[in-house]
């Protein structure tokens, strides 16, 4: 975009280029802070009114217009909130924890090209950088149930221990299958091929089987139900999180969301097109790329509450069952009948 | 390579945890102090008391009619056959013919009480596995029936509208209109709730063969109402024992084999359509005559003793009353059908996990002040 283009040039024009390039860092910092914030508060107020339309219920409308100003009010309830702390507690990971989680799901962020050009770190591993940086949130989660002290939190520590380790696999081997064809971990250059189509009608059958793979995986990282073992309500209290109040909950609850448009984004991207409009209809204003991007995230997004609040849980056997004994071996055959077609030229390109 | 590891004897610990009395699944306050060797459940150790009225002590200090009062607080969600029970045994004890139209009052509103209960187990249920909107779409169609009653005796909850020797009112004018609107409207609704949980696979396979309770444990741990006709033990007391209006109408008792999770939730739902075909039945026929038969302001009962057992919808519950001829009874005892229920939890769930426990506890349907009273 020519308004970074320019802000990039004062910058650099004003100031020695060390000192430009660090401010340059910091005010990227801060936009994406922002779009964090924005982006898990309206999720959160998103994910209360399609429960509402589920569950027979209006849902919040009384904070500002037709409720939008609700999660705000409610994230300032928890900022005021005291926090906290158990007295067996091990204090210094106890405060870790929500860190882990919250910046692990920051760094994934900055990876997503939200437009042509708007995207803050474009690098040649991105599809593996993504996945390398996601499955760190875990350990925050890992720390949070063991250091609370509580039998509670370490069952669903445990718990998420196992299940993000063993859909981790599923993520990285559907996410695989869609690299073959595009020859590329960048995250620019997958949505570049996508312009002769996207790569689910590309791949045809073996990409539509990654993408329910990765959706189901997907879903389980991000440890929504139906796998939301690790906070289980009806059978843990609240699982790793028992222990937590305040902002410290609050980090963990949007993180939460914020993984899940991590999951959607990367669906999008990798499977939808990203930014690129269907047939190329609004290729002239790159501007609106955006637009496209945000509304394919959030119909996947919308897929994920759906499934939320429809299914019932898994049991943790049944879980890995599910992903040792069906995900897995499907995943690797789709790899391989992905590869074969890849081999053959049977893609399909406009 | 003679390493701990490759030898394979990782000390396992076992360890314990109390669920309750403040847990989401445990429906009040009833605690569970769980023996768990990692995810599998080794003991578990019902500990009662926290929710203890001494309502048996209390009853000895009341009039007969005080009496119908306090039982509305035991098993809450099948109030009216709570008050029901204590009223049959006070007119059994008297030799009180009551008019036929009260019998058949009666047995429509229990009717209408165990839908309500079963929604609301139902809309539980689904929130104990993990599904939460269940619980909307059960409360939906108990709200329907709550107004019922409001409409006719102007309570929701704890109803009292029995009194020995009849009702405490007749029926609003709008009751037989609206309990039909009720079944036309139900009718509709409830093959919704085999859409959304029932035919979910994750469901089945979650509740297919885990606590699963065998027809001889059933009789040997008195176990009734749902659970024990999901376990294949035949101990309707509706049909065994036909009160009120129960020998007039026809209806099927469920009986399932499998004993298992899903087949006490099964028998619960089909209850429900047993339950509306019974108020169909009914609601067309309801003879005139008086709402109630006269009895003595300051009732006494005959010096002895008197038992009488009604359906709720967990089960049966027993009353016995031991007169001396006073106004109050000297002891009185309640047989409640979730104490046996729970009584059973350690032998069904040991072996499962921590879901399935949470799974199995919410098929038992337990009332905790129905346990404690």
């Amino acid at each position: 975009m020519n308004i970074t283009k320019s802000i990039h040039e004062w910058l650099f024009s004003l100031m020695p280029e060390m000192t430009a390039s660090i401010v340059e860092m910091v005010l990227i910092a801060v936009i994406y802070l922002a779009i964090f914030a924005v982006a898990g508060l309206y999720l959160v107020l998103l994910e209360r009114k399609v429960a509402a339309w589920f569950q027979l219920r209006l849902g919040p409308n009384r904070v500002g217009y037709l409720g939008l100003l609700q999660t705000l009010a409610d994230a300032l309830k928890l900022v005021s909130k005291e926090l906290t702390i158990t007295e067996k507690a091990d204090k210094f990971l106890y405060n870790l924890a929500p860190y882990f989680v919250i910046i692990s799901a920051l760094m994934a962020l900055s990876l997503f090209p939200f437009t042509q050009e708007f995207q803050a770190f474009d690098i040649n591993i991105g599809i593996f950088f993504l996945i390398a940086i996601s499955s760190i949130g875990v350990i925050g989660i890992l720390l949070a149930g063991w250091s609370s002290n509580n039998k509670f939190a370490m069952i669903g520590a445990m718990r998420s221990g196992v299940q993000t380790i063993s859909y981790e696999l599923s993520v990285g081997l559907s996410l695989l299958t869609m690299v073959l064809m595009t020859g590329s971990l960048q995250l620019s250059e997958i949505i570049e091929v996508q312009k002769h189509g996207w790569l689910i009608v590309q791949g045809h059958i073996p990409a539509f089987i990654a993408f329910c793979i990765f959706l189901i995986a997907g879903t389980a990282e991000t440890n929504r139900a139906p796998f939301d073992l690790v906070e289980a309500e009806s059978e843990l209290g609240a699982g790793f999180h028992t222990e937590y109040s305040g902002m410290k909950f609050a980090y963990f609850f949007l993180a939460e969301f914020i993984n899940m448009f991590i999951i959607a984004a990367i669906a999008a991207t990798v499977f939808f097109g990203g930014y690129l409009s269907p047939f190329g209809i609004t290729e002239s204003i790159p501007l609106l790329g955006i637009f496209w991007f945000l509304a394919k995230t959030l119909v996947i997004i919308f897929l994920m509450m759906w499934f939320r609040w429809t299914f019932p849980r898994l049991r943790i056997d049944q879980l890995l069952i599910l992903e040792w004994k069906y995900l897995l071996p499907l995943n690797l055959m789709n790899l391989i009948l992905m590869a074969m077609m890849v081999l053959l030229g049977l893609t399909i390109q406009f | 390579m003679d390493t701990p590891i490759l030898r394979n004897n990782f000390k396992s610990e076992e360890y314990q945890i109390n669920m309750g009395p403040q847990h989401p699944a445990t429906h009040g306050v009833l605690r569970l102090l769980l023996t768990i060797d990692g995810e599998i459940i080794k003991k578990v150790e019902p500990d009662l008391g926290y929710i203890h009225r001494s309502i048996e002590k209390m009853c000895e200090r009341d009039s007969y009619q005080q009496i119908v009062h306090l039982t509305d607080r035991m098993d809450y969600l099948s109030s009216h056959i709570n008050n029901e029970a204590v009223c049959l045994t006070v007119e059994n004890a008297l030799q009180l013919e009551v008019p036929e139209r009260v019998k058949v009052i009666r047995t429509i509103i229990a009717e209408l009480t165990r839908i309500a209960s079963h929604t609301l187990w139902w809309g539980v249920m689904g929130m104990d596995v993990g599904a939460l909107t269940t619980y909307f779409y059960g409360f939906r169609d108990r709200e329907l029936i709550n107004d019922i009653f409001e409409e006719t005796c102007g309570a929701r909850l704890t109803m009292n509208y029995n009194i020995p020797g009849g009702l405490m009112f007749d029926i609003h004018p709008n009751f037989v209109n609206r309990t039909k609107e009720f079944i036309a409207h139900f009718k509709t609704k409830l093959p919704e709730y085999d859409l959304l949980l029932s035919g979910n696979i994750i469901f089945q396979k979650r509740m297919q063969g885990i606590g699963i309770l065998s027809k001889e444990d059933a009789i040997s741990y008195g176990a009734s109402g749902p659970v024990g006709r999901a376990s294949g033990y035949s101990c309707d007391v509706r049909i065994h024992h036909p009160y009120s209006n129960y020998d007039n109408v026809k209806f099927n008792e469920i009986l399932k084999t499998e004993g298992d999770t899903l087949a006490r939730y099964q028998v619960r739902i089909l209850e429900m359509w047993e339950s509306l075909s019974i108020i169909e039945q009914l609601i067309d026929n309801i003879p005139e005559g008086d709402f109630f038969a006269k009895t003595n302001v300051v009732i006494k009962l005959p010096a002895g003793e008197y038992y009488q057992k009604v359906e709720t919808a967990r089960g049966e519950l027993g009353v016995y009353i031991n007169s001396t001829g006073t106004k109050n009874p000297y002891r009185m005892k309640f047989r409640s059908p979730g104490f046996s229920n729970l009584s059973l939890l350690n032998h069904i769930a040991v072996g499962g996990k921590i879901g399935d426990l949470v799974a199995t506890m919410a098929t038992l349907d337990l009332v905790i002040p129905d346990i404690d009273r």
